[in-house]
């Protein structure tokens, strides 16, 4: 078979065009280096437009306390200190200089009274921290990234005489497969092969690096605030291509989704809500929060609502309020309260900011959250009330990356943002996603700069890996094989979202788990019965069906991993294991394809986490690490070796 | 709750296609991209739609709904009659890619061509400094999601291709607008918005005001203020003068 396919070659292949991907894209183009960058949807789209709340960064213009080590030492204690700490200390230092950065390129944060960057509290955030635009934070990010790149293709036409010369962006373009050459030992990256979503005609990149930037996994669970691009598609391409998965147990269910009507079911509610002043209550009008500070978190958080509310006039005089405990905290708080039988009528809490504000504050502050519950449930948020449940958000597993590069295993593969994984570690903290997309897409960016200017030769793409790739490709247009029943690809998605949901959800059990995996086992049987109606040519029942090979595989990781830690931890909650154990602290579940099937098995194996280093170490009291290292792990420590 | 809806869908390609009859469920509280989602699951396999966020965020889901450019997400189903039939169209300015997707290049193209903001060179990251006032005007306008409706409905351009080489459309005049008045801009934008992006080829119908679904007030806040600042400098009799006496450009 010779397949028709379009060719190009670049330096640099940047997959996914949300924040961390165009980021990625202006610092490999900075560096002088020709840069494809590839998406699903078209450019501008990505889910990094859904983020609300805001970027996290020690800027000091709200509270000059704050630090780069207390940015730090919030988002170990969110990840209950399972972050991969170089990554948690590369964010917190770098984050200011990437948010001043957006400025240089006409984003336009709210500002303060000085005029400076505002800055707005948020769920574990110790100080103000979050740069903000309203609740459209992710808009105003993509929207400038965007716009840089248009400024450098502009650059570039003037310098060269092309708009491209440097940069083209590929949009409405999937990656179905990474190409690899084995020539001379070890694997490396070669290129990628996918096709036109328009024309359904295939494309190759002949390029020696490839930037994963392609998100999330939402899309293999039921209730999901995720589009339809969050099909996992870096993990699976990085799985496939013998890098390795680390975290895949911890999801991140966001506390406040919509949960009516029920076709808008998982819809974000921001965090900014209650960063701002909003309060959630049961149907007893009860603020329950405060019956929920656990144990890690005493001490840390008001107890009473005078002193919360007393801590949103003046941050210094009171603690904070728990309504902005960790997301993992929160989302288990609220299903408690319904599962206890004070939820509202459709199942979820009341989050009330009508009675915290003036109508005319909560349209200025929050006018897409006025917006949304006006248009798409009729509820008038200034006067009534909000009703929000937990939904699946964000997943903090990924990629294994090296910290400072983002490299992946497989030479010439480098990953950020949420595809990769380390820096959150259990659970992510609101406003630490945007951060990370800009501080981590930037050094991926770079490491793929590096990694191609010091090669000696180019990987070569093989013709047999295109015309295979391209047989898979087309597979679902041929149906099962012999006599197997046609296996609609949208019941199949629809089946492993419930599984997910019902199985791998917020609460877990060793036998629910079990039955997952025994379900995803006869999905991965469906799927080889899988079939496509239609032409090549915008056919979403194709695109579905080749989407559902890597949610898949990586709903296989979510739930292996998931059985296999027996604590519980951030967004990871097990009902049989319900303690958190300092061995379990250090310990990292990887995940690997062991074979080449189409969907391939995984194995998951235990990694000891690398100690942190002794300066990063003594951020914290002792007394609070005792909370979740183990004796061992704190005996150098200098709170432990005075007494 | 849950009733039958009729729905006429343009199914079709540059070749050519018309309306197909459907008939699908409906239940409460849902949106028109539900129903799509629902023909498309259980009816046409391949039909194909542009969609990401269903929030009304990414602007991705351009339609038009009995004729109205809408959001297909953020049009709920209760807004009709049970008995009424829906037609869903394509965006009638751009090319037709396959029945609800259209060519949207036009757009990506306008906005490679205007001038990037432009910051004084010697201000450093980390030293911008503007007052709340003074960025709101141009925070307006990046609510943009761009959807395109506004250049979908524009009259200048709707039925009339031969002008989409002068006319950048209302998004676009609205971002040279955003860049005017951003504090920190050093550019003068005012002849190229006129000369090379077509403004005054704007004579403020509102069309694309009013199916802006993140409400912005695009014609009152951007576009007739900057005829108004184009004009000031095109017939100020001052300027006139300068512009005589020391031949500026």
């Amino acid at each position: 078979m010779t397949v028709e396919v379009e060719r190009h070659t670049y330096d640099v292949v940047v997959i996914g065009a949300g924040g961390s991907g165009l980021r990625a894209v202006i610092e490999a183009r900075e560096r002088g280096l020709k840069v494809a960058v590839v998406s699903k949807s078209l450019f501008g789209k990505a889910h990094t437009v859904m983020a609300e709340g805001g970027c996290a960064a020690a800027m000091r213009n709200v509270n000059t306390k704050d630090s780069w080590q207390v940015h730090f030492g919030d988002t170990m204690r969110g990840g209950k200190f399972l972050n991969n700490w170089r990554m948690a200390e590369l964010h917190a230092q770098e984050a200011p200089d990437r948010v001043w950065e957006l400025e240089t390129y006409g984003a336009l944060f709210d500002r303060t009274k000085d005029g400076r960057i505002s800055q707005r509290n948020f769920g574990g955030h110790t100080y103000p921290r979050l740069a903000h635009v309203g609740d459209r934070t992710g808009l105003e990010i993509i929207r400038t990234l965007q716009q840089k790149i248009v400024s450098l293709q502009q650059e570039d036409k003037a310098e060269l005489g092309d708009y491209e010369a440097r940069i083209k962006v590929f949009h409405e373009c999937s990656i179905t497969e990474l190409i690899l050459d084995g020539a001379g030992g070890e694997k490396r990256v070669a290129g990628a092969f996918g096709y036109w979503r328009e024309t359904g005609k295939f494309i190759l990149f002949e390029a020696p690096a490839v930037v994963l930037a392609t998100g999330g996994i939402g899309k293999s669970f039921k209730v999901s605030s995720n589009s339809w691009e969050y099909t996992g598609d870096g993990h699976a391409l990085a799985l496939r291509a013998g890098s390795a998965l680390i975290n895949m147990e911890f999801i991140q269910f966001h506390p406040t989704g919509m949960v009516w009507p029920l076709s808008v079911k998982g819809i974000l509610v921001t965090e900014g809500v209650r960063g701002d002043g909003g309060v959630l209550k049961n149907s007893e009008g009860k603020r329950f929060m405060f019956n929920y500070i656990p144990s890690v978190f005493k001490g840390q958080y008001a107890e009473t609502e005078e002193e919360a509310d007393q801590w949103l006039k003046d941050n210094d005089s009171a603690r904070r309020t728990p309504d902005l405990l960790p997301r993992d905290e929160v989302a288990r708080a609220i299903n408690t309260e319904v599962k206890a039988g004070r939820g509202t009528p459709h199942g979820g809490v009341y989050l009330d900011i009508a009675t915290r504000m003036t109508p005319e504050e909560i349209k200025r502050r929050l006018p897409s959250m006025y917006h949304q519950f006006m248009e798409l449930a009729e509820v008038d948020i200034t006067k009534d009330e909000m009703e929000v449940g937990p939904t699946c958000h964000y997943v903090m597993g990924g990629i294994e990356v090296d910290p400072d590069t983002g490299a992946a295993a497989t030479p010439g593969l480098f990953a950020a943002g949420e595809c990769s994984g380390g820096m959150h570690g259990s659970n992510r903290l609101g406003g630490n996603s945007l951060s990370d997309l800009l501080v981590f897409g930037r050094r991926a960016g770079l490491g793929a700069a590096d990694y191609v200017r010091a090669l000696s030769s180019r990987p070569k793409v093989s013709e047999e890996s295109v015309e295979s790739a391209a047989e898979l490709a087309l597979q679902p247009f041929k149906g099962p094989q012999g006599q197997a029943k046609p296996e609609n690809p949208y019941t199949l998605h629809a089946d492993l979202q419930q599984t997910m949901n019902d199985l791998v959800g917020i609460i877990r059990t060793d036998e629910e788990i079990r039955q997952a995996l025994a379900k995803i086992d006869e999905y991965k049987v469906r799927y080889k019965n899988v079939e496509s109606d239609g032409k090549r040519a915008f056919n979403p029942g194709w695109h579905l069906a080749i989407d559902m090979r890597n949610m898949l595989l990586v709903s296989e990781c979510v739930a292996k991993a998931a059985l296999a830690r027996t604590e519980s931890r951030g967004g990871h909650t097990r009902d049989d294991h319900p303690a958190m154990d300092p061995e379990w602290r250090r310990t990292l579940l990887v995940c690997r394809a062991t074979n080449d099937d189409v969907v391939p098995e995984v194995s998951v194996t235990k990694e000891v986490q690398p100690p942190m280093r002794e300066d990063l170490l003594e951020v914290f009291e002792v007394e609070e690490l005792g909370k979740y290292f183990t004796d061992e792990e704190l005996a150098q420590h200098p709170g432990r070796r005075t007494q | 709750m849950s009733y039958q809806a009729k729905l006429k869908v343009w199914r079709g390609d540059d070749d050519g296609g018309g309306l197909d009859d459907y008939t699908v469920e409906v239940n409460e509280g849902e949106v028109v991209l539900d129903i799509i989602h629902r023909l498309q699951a259980e009816q046409a396999p391949d039909l194909a739609v542009r969609w990401n966020c269903k929030a009304g965020k990414c602007g991705s889901c351009s339609a038009e709904i009995n004729g109205r450019p809408r959001l297909l997400c953020m049009t709920r189903m209760s807004t009709f009659g049970e008995a009424d039939t829906i037609t869903i169209t394509p965006l009638r300015t751009f090319p037709v890619i396959r029945d609800l997707v259209t060519d949207v290049s036009f757009n990506y193209e306008k906005a490679r061509e205007i001038p990037a903001f432009a910051p004084p060179k010697d201000l450093q990251p980390g030293e911008y400094r503007m007052a709340q006032i003074d960025v709101e005007r141009s925070q307006e306008f990046r609510k943009c999601i761009e959807c395109f409706l506004c250049q979908n409905v524009c009259h200048v351009v709707r039925d009339h291709e031969e002008n989409k080489k002068e006319f950048a459309g209302p998004r676009f005049l609205m971002r040279i607008a955003e860049l005017s008045m951003h504090p920190l801009d050093t550019l003068d934008r005012r002849d190229s918005a006129q000369e090379d992006f077509g403004l005054g080829y704007c004579n403020i119908t509102k069309c694309c005001t009013e199916v802006c679904p993140e409400h912005i007030k695009i014609t009152d806040n951007a576009l007739i203020p900057m005829k108004e600042r184009v004009v000031d400098r095109k017939y100020d009799p001052v300027v006139w003068l300068g512009n005589k006496l020391f031949r500026r450009k």
